[in-house]
């Protein structure tokens, strides 16, 4: 599903955040990425939404070289991966349905399916009653499930998700993985960046964990190159 | 199918979307279409002016009009002859032949010199063709047939006034460039007046925008709600230049009522023609999207996600 070839991101200033990563992650995975903060997870997420472009070597999403794909074809690659963020990112002036509604308006989707798929969407994070709601009117940890609802409306294979237990408190931020969990469940490939390592002990799932932009420990092989 | 079905879907939402954009913000957006209506107003009220113009130059054809003096001794047959050939010209419209004795006529009628011209024993006054051109007829074109007529020995004399005819059309046509250097600047201003309103919006979306190209929006469906807003900010601003126009029409009525009364004149002044609305919204709505276009073609895919 997920193949790093001898990444390195060098920013401009020199700095280095990933270093020679190569590691494979087959499809229906479960992974949590974790590591002090610097260490590359945010890099290493936006290489996967396509955000930022390797410095050197390669990464393949499905089979494409998402490192190099073209500017003009970056939004249909966007369209098949569901990504969830720390501040959810959701519109303030839309309704709870218009926000969930998004990606497929986005994709094209015909008007009369998108009502049932952004229901089913809703239905699954709890939030059916919710829907004329703006985000502004609910809690956070409801806001961050509305977003985990946009991510996953338009049934992507892929999900990544930055910290998205990061502005929550611990039991809300169980019931948010609790959630994760069960779209795993049904196959999709998830990779979550958390710092929380009292909610991992909890969840069990495949870890990588990332140190100074290289990959020190976890269930996935070091970064010495060809290993996977 | 399907595909052009939601294509055309889009659209209609889009533009839904554009209408509720104005409506959110009503003072700038008002402000904006107010100097927009303006800006269309002003060089489509020049442009009447002269259409305008055009018609007080028409309504005073009998300035143009040119006389031709038979020589004396000259029978009626002869004029009545010249003036047949005269009419079969395409560029005369009307030839009307006043003979001596209706001229002589004429005269003692007028000035009440009975006695005086009871002493002539002949008639002095020659037979006289009145000829009336076309409007449309260039002042080159009458000189050459007066040169023409100057020619037949048959005539005395031509009188014909072509300064004053070319005098008007030189200044008409001065106006008239001036309507296309006005409209050109204009538009011009609406076009940076829009692109600067829209460069704005832009800005101010800015997070809006990255989230949607973060959920897989390409430049063209982030791009297209503000060219319909750029459309409707020339559109709504062409509909308000209309309106200034009517009102301005309405409050010159009737002083030009009263002028032309006291000239006399069958002037009646023109109002909007379909031509002149056709103008104001197309190029409103061209001046729109215009603006709209060169903001977003700079501005939208600078934006990516961080």
């Amino acid at each position: 599903m997920i193949r790093f070839e001898h990444v390195t991101k060098r920013y401009d200033g020199g700095r280095d955040a990933l270093r020679n990563v190569s590691l494979e992650i087959p499809k229906g995975e479960l992974v949590f990425l974790t590591g002090p903060s610097g260490a590359g997870k945010s890099t290493f997420l936006k290489m996967l939404a396509c955000i930022e472009r390797p410095t050197r070597g390669q990464v393949f999403v499905n089979g494409a070289n998402i490192g190099s794909l073209p500017e003009k074809h970056i939004h249909r690659y966007r369209r098949q991966i569901g990504l969830v963020f720390q501040d959810n990112k959701l519109l303030q002036d839309k309704s709870t349905f218009d926000n969930v509604a998004l990606p497929l308006v986005i994709a094209g989707m015909p008007e009369r399916d998108i009502g049932r798929r952004v229901r089913a969407a809703l239905d699954q994070v709890g939030l059916l009653k919710k829907e004329k709601s703006p985000p502004r009117n609910l809690s956070l940890g409801e806001q961050q499930r509305v977003g985990i609802a946009r991510a996953v409306v338009s049934r992507p294979g892929l999900l990544i998700a930055d910290e998205p237990t990061g502005n929550l408190d611990p039991e809300l931020s169980l019931d948010i993985m609790n959630l994760f969990r069960r779209f795993n469940d049904i196959g999709v490939t998830m990779v979550i960046a958390t710092h929380d390592v009292n909610l991992l002990d909890q969840l069990g799932g495949k870890r990588l964990i990332l140190t100074n932009g290289e990959v020190n420990g976890g269930d996935f092989c070091s970064n010495d190159g060809g290993g996977y | 199918m399907q595909r052009l079905g939601h294509y055309f879907g889009l659209h209609k939402q889009n533009a839904v979307l554009a209408f509720d954009e104005l409506r959110q913000q009503p003072l700038a957006s008002l402000l904006t279409i107010a100097v927009i209506g303006i800006a269309l107003a002003l060089p489509a009220a020049l442009s009447l002016l002269v259409q305008n113009g055009r018609s007080v130059a028409g309504s005073m054809e009998e300035v143009r009009d040119f006389s031709v003096y038979m020589q004396p001794g000259q029978t009626v047959e002869a004029a009545e002859d010249l003036a047949g050939r005269l009419r079969l010209k395409a560029v005369v419209r009307e030839v009307r032949l006043i003979t001596a004795e209706q001229a002589l006529e004429e005269f003692r009628e007028a000035s009440g010199l009975d006695n005086a011209l009871e002493a002539l024993e002949t008639n002095p006054l020659p037979h006289t063709l009145v000829v009336r051109p076309d409007i449309e007829v260039a002042p080159e074109a009458l000189e050459s047939i007066a040169e023409e007529l100057r020619s037949n020995p048959a005539v005395d004399q031509v009188r014909i006034d072509t300064d004053w005819v070319r005098r008007l059309n030189a200044i008409l046509e001065l106006l008239n460039r001036s309507v296309w250097i006005a409209a050109i600047l204009l538009i011009t201003a609406v076009i940076i007046i829009v692109g600067n309103t829209i460069r704005l919006d832009i800005q101010n979306r800015r997070d809006e925008i990255e989230v949607y190209k973060l959920l897989g929006a390409s430049n063209g469906f982030v791009r297209r709600p503000f060219l319909y807003t750029g459309i409707c900010y020339g559109l709504t601003g062409g509909v308000f230049g209309l309106i200034l126009l009517v009102i301005s029409a309405l409050v010159l009525a009737e002083p030009i009522e009263r002028l032309t009364g006291l000239y006399g004149s069958q002037f009646v002044l023109r109002g909007l023609n379909i031509a002149t609305i056709g103008a104001v919204l197309g190029g409103g709505l061209l001046a729109g999207w215009g603006g709209a276009w060169s903001a977003v073609s700079r501005h939208i895919s600078a934006i990516q996600p961080k």
